[in-house]
């Protein structure tokens, strides 16, 4: 098949030899799980249980809150032990509502949806599939844990044709999707089927980047179970996982700025959410584990573990030999995009792709340098912008300038912080300035609306006012009226008293 | 559980640095420096040490005046490579003050003058250059002939301890012309370039360097070398070069072929003066070239143009710094000008439009 050019990105040092020929091996549940009501893009879920309950495995635990949101379920059965503000993986660095749970180490499920076993086409409606995936809290498994079903919703807002599963895993280290397309492959295809007869796509397409041959071979032989599937190799280039580039990359349909893939007819997945998918049309179940990669030289046995959501990220680093006695940096997701772990007591959570403990020698680092303008960044940037300058501009102060040129458009990759030789922290700049913005641009929306509110009261008032008067004016001249007409009625008398 | 300072990510980054950069860039030119030194001997490499070693101190006492960490920025190799490209564009004989006083130029006017390393808007060595060529013409363009190290002309240690002290003068017989110089002379006394071509050195002997001239000037061969070698570490990238060599060779070629008794030919153009030297390791400058590859390409073919205005309508015979200097003052208008194209927007900063109506309506 052709691809098309993508601009900018980045080659990295992977690493991925340090887990990808490790299976994927199944954690034993924990003892306590502790699951955060957000763990996706959107509202957080309004939790649904009461400390001291028992649930099922597989009990809905927060139901999904208002707008974009997604559902949380038990991962295993046991005892609510307390539903409070704990830490949790969140860009924000807050703590986050969390449902405790004490397991009963029985691992016993609640009731489940009715599986759904008929093979193709299956005796259901996209409707129905959807909200099939939309009870079972399944969201991008890729790290943006943004709600799947809302994105097969999407055929009901715009004309979609094409279903673009990404299995480009661009981020170094993190080998789970490649793992699961090696062992699961048929489950992914058929959560791929699933979702592509859920949206009625006429074309799908499975990208995988080429460092990933085994996987590429898996997902061909399973693939053959339906012609409208196509499995292409793409090149390994950070961000091709980004889906706006991957979709460029194997359709040529560039999406347009601020918009989604939608617009140009097309969805794009993760290759672990199709096998969630599966997973719950098949079997009923609710997403309550993923497989994450356990990597980087501070880890002493890196692996693929399938985990329980809530699972402590210290049980997770003892079940692969803990730490070794080095200084690590604790990444949650990979170490392009991830975010620093605020604590080892912090849950595996559903966009947890990864759990890296880097050493500084990985991190690399250096100290920063005067910028010597090699324009490596303006080559980098997958999103066409100019950091060079943009950065500039931020020192400056004039986050308006960088807007103008650009910085919104940012997709926070990091391309250009990686390859900086005078390692100047670019993308970090870039948060900041564009955090600064919104934060400008929301103060900005509440001032004109606090005119208007202003504007509407003195209008009210004036109008008030106006009315009061003109009920005076009134007043007087009913007053004078009255007046004129006794007088006139005096008059009268008079004139008749004379007259008569 | 101890762990390294925390800050956004990424947490990785590359090997490269700013001191890899200019160490690779040295790399390159140490080949084509090496014969240089070798043809013109002692003279040549005592000028050479004289001029980084006062491009060191001066980049030293810059950094302490501005209250820069001297050892760390001193260490990143910008001020050797500056003083080391500056030596490469002097006349090999020239006396040890013209190389302190270009240091100096380079370093203290073209460089910290504007803020220090990547703050400055011209190419430090070609700034200092242009000084030193339009305030000391006779020392500038006082070119001796080649004589390698142990041949019977070389000028032994004691001659060329006077001749860089300023003491003796460059003698007659081992002064010459560059060829760029003896074909702008000819000219100017009405001969036509057919005639004073044959007398220049034949394309192969420049391609190598046996001719006078500065040492950047003279092995067009081994400065290619050099610069394919930064092109394959991807230390620069074609734009530049091949812009500026493309803009160059075809003036000449059209040129020559509408009168070639007036302009010099595509090789001469190519393979004498600073022409490959300039494409490759000074256009190149990061600190002073456009960051875009549309922008490097017009700033690549504006050298290439000017360099072959001056040499061929202008009254110097070389032009390459000239032309450098000039474009690098068209830089920030050319960043300006020649941003990319913003992923899902057109040109003009709009988002892309799409026409497409839902396929299945509710």
């Amino acid at each position: 098949m052709m691809l098309f050019q993508v601009r900018g990105g980045v080659k990295l040092s992977y690493r991925k030899e340090l887990s990808s020929e490790s299976a994927i091996v199944r954690m034993p549940v924990p003892k306590r799980l502790f699951i955060p009501l957000q763990q996706h893009v959107g509202s957080p879920s309004e939790p649904v249980v009461e400390v001291g309950q028992w649930v099922g495995k597989g009990q809905l635990i927060g139901r999904g809150g208002r707008g974009i949101s997604a559902n949380v379920h038990a991962s295993t059965s046991g005892t609510v032990t307390a539903i409070e503000e704990r830490v949790a993986p969140h860009p924000s660095g807050l703590n986050q509502l969390t449902v405790v749970i004490e397991a009963d180490g029985e691992d016993r499920w609640a009731e489940l949806p009715s599986p759904i076993t008929a093979d193709f086409p299956l005796p259901a409606t996209p409707r129905e599939l959807n909200d099939r995936v939309a009870a079972a809290g399944i969201v991008g498994l890729g790290g943006a844990a943004f709600p799947s079903a809302v994105k097969l919703d999407m055929r009901y807002k715009y004309s979609i044709d094409t279903l673009v599963i990404n299995g480009a895993e661009c981020e170094p280290y993190i080998t789970c999707d490649d793992r699961l397309m090696r062992e699961a492959a048929n489950e992914i295809v058929d959560g791929v089927r699933i979702m592509g007869y859920a949206l009625a796509a006429e074309h799908i397409i499975i990208a995988i980047e080429a460092n990933k041959p085994k996987a590429v071979k898996a997902m061909r032989e399973a693939a053959r179970a339906d012609r409208s599937i196509q499995v292409v190799t793409v090149p390994t280039r950070f961000p091709m996982g980004s889906a706006q580039h991957l979709l460029m990359a194997v359709t040529g349909r560039e999406t347009p700025a601020d918009k989604r893939t939608a617009e140009v007819g097309a969805v794009v997945h993760n290759v672990a959410t199709a096998r969630a998918v599966s997973n719950a049309v098949r079997r009923g179940e609710p997403l309550i584990s993923r497989v994450v990669t356990v990597s980087g030289f501070g880890v002493r046995e890196p692996a693929n573990v399938e985990v329980r959501l809530g699972t402590p990220v210290e049980d997770l680093l003892a079940f692969c030999g803990g730490l070794l006695p080095v200084p690590t940096l604790l990444i949650n997701g990979g170490p392009m995009m991830g975010a620093a772990l605020p604590s080892v007591h912090a849950p595996v959570v559903k966009g947890t792709s990864g759990v890296l403990a880097l050493t500084a020698s990985e991190i690399n680092d250096g100290p920063q340098s005067p910028c010597i303008r090699c324009g490596k960044c303006v080559s980098a940037c997958p999103a066409g912008l100019v950091p060079v300058e943009m950065v500039q501009l931020i020192k400056r102060g004039d986050l308006q300038g960088a807007k103008a040129i650009g910085s919104q458009d940012c997709i926070s990759c990091g391309s250009c912080s990686y390859i900086c030789p005078s390692h100047i922290p670019l993308a970090h700049y870039f948060s900041f300035a564009n955090g600064k913005l919104n934060d400008l641009d929301r103060d900005a929306r509440r001032q004109h609306r606090i005119r208007a509110l202003i504007q509407t009261r003195n209008e009210r008032t004036a109008r008030e006012a106006e009315a009061k008067k003109a009920a005076a004016v009134a007043r007087k001249a009913a007053k004078a009226a009255a007046a004129a007409a006794a007088a006139a009625a005096a008059v009268s008398n008079e004139t008749l008293e004379t007259s008569a | 559980m101890s762990t390294v300072a925390s800050r956004a990510g990424p947490f990785t980054h590359t090997a490269n640095s700013v001191t890899r950069t200019m160490v690779w860039v040295m790399v390159a030119l140490t080949p084509a420096t090496l014969y240089g030194l070798w043809l013109f001997g002692w003279p040549a490499v005592l000028l050479f040490g004289i001029t980084l070693g006062s491009s060191l101190a001066a980049e030293a006492a810059m950094l302490a005046l501005s209250g820069q960490p001297v050892h760390a920025r001193l260490g990143d190799g910008s001020a050797l490579l500056t003083g080391w490209l500056l030596a490469l564009s002097l006349p090999p004989w020239a006396p040890w003050w013209i190389g302190v006083l270009g240091s100096v130029f380079a370093i203290v006017l073209a460089k910290h003058v504007f803020g220090g390393l990547g703050q400055n808007m011209f190419n430090p060595a070609m700034v200092a250059r242009v000084v030193l060529l339009i305030s000391f013409p006779v020392q500038m363009t006082l070119w001796a002939t080649p004589a390698p190290l142990g041949s019977a002309a070389a000028p032994s240690l004691g001659q060329a301890l006077a001749y860089v002290s300023g003491h003796t003068s460059v003698p007659e017989h081992m002064s010459a012309a560059t060829s760029l110089g003896a074909l702008k002379t000819e000219l100017s006394r009405g001969v036509a370039l057919t005639q004073t071509t044959d007398k220049l050195a034949a394309p192969q002997q420049m391609a190598l360097g046996e001719e006078a001239g500065s040492m950047g000037e003279t092995s067009a061969v081994l400065l290619l070398a050099g610069g394919l070698l930064l092109l394959g570490l991807r230390i620069i990238s074609w734009h530049i070069p091949v812009a500026m060599l493309g803009t160059l060779a075809a003036l000449a070629a059209v040129s020559h072929a509408l009168e070639p008794a007036r302009f010099a030919s595509m090789p001469i153009h190519l393979l004498t003066g600073a022409s490959v030297l300039g494409a490759f390791f000074i256009a190149t400058d990061y600190v002073t070239s456009p960051v875009s590859r549309a922008g490097q390409l017009l700033f690549g073919a504006g050298i290439g143009a000017l360099t072959w205005v001056i040499r061929s309508l202008g009254s110097y015979p070389e032009g390459l710094a000239f032309a450098v200097v000039l474009m690098n003052a068209l830089v920030p208008l050319i960043d300006r000008a020649l941003r990319p194209r913003v992923f899902g927007r057109s040109r003009a900063g709009k988002s892309l439009e799409v026409k497409a109506e839902p396929k299945i309506k509710l």
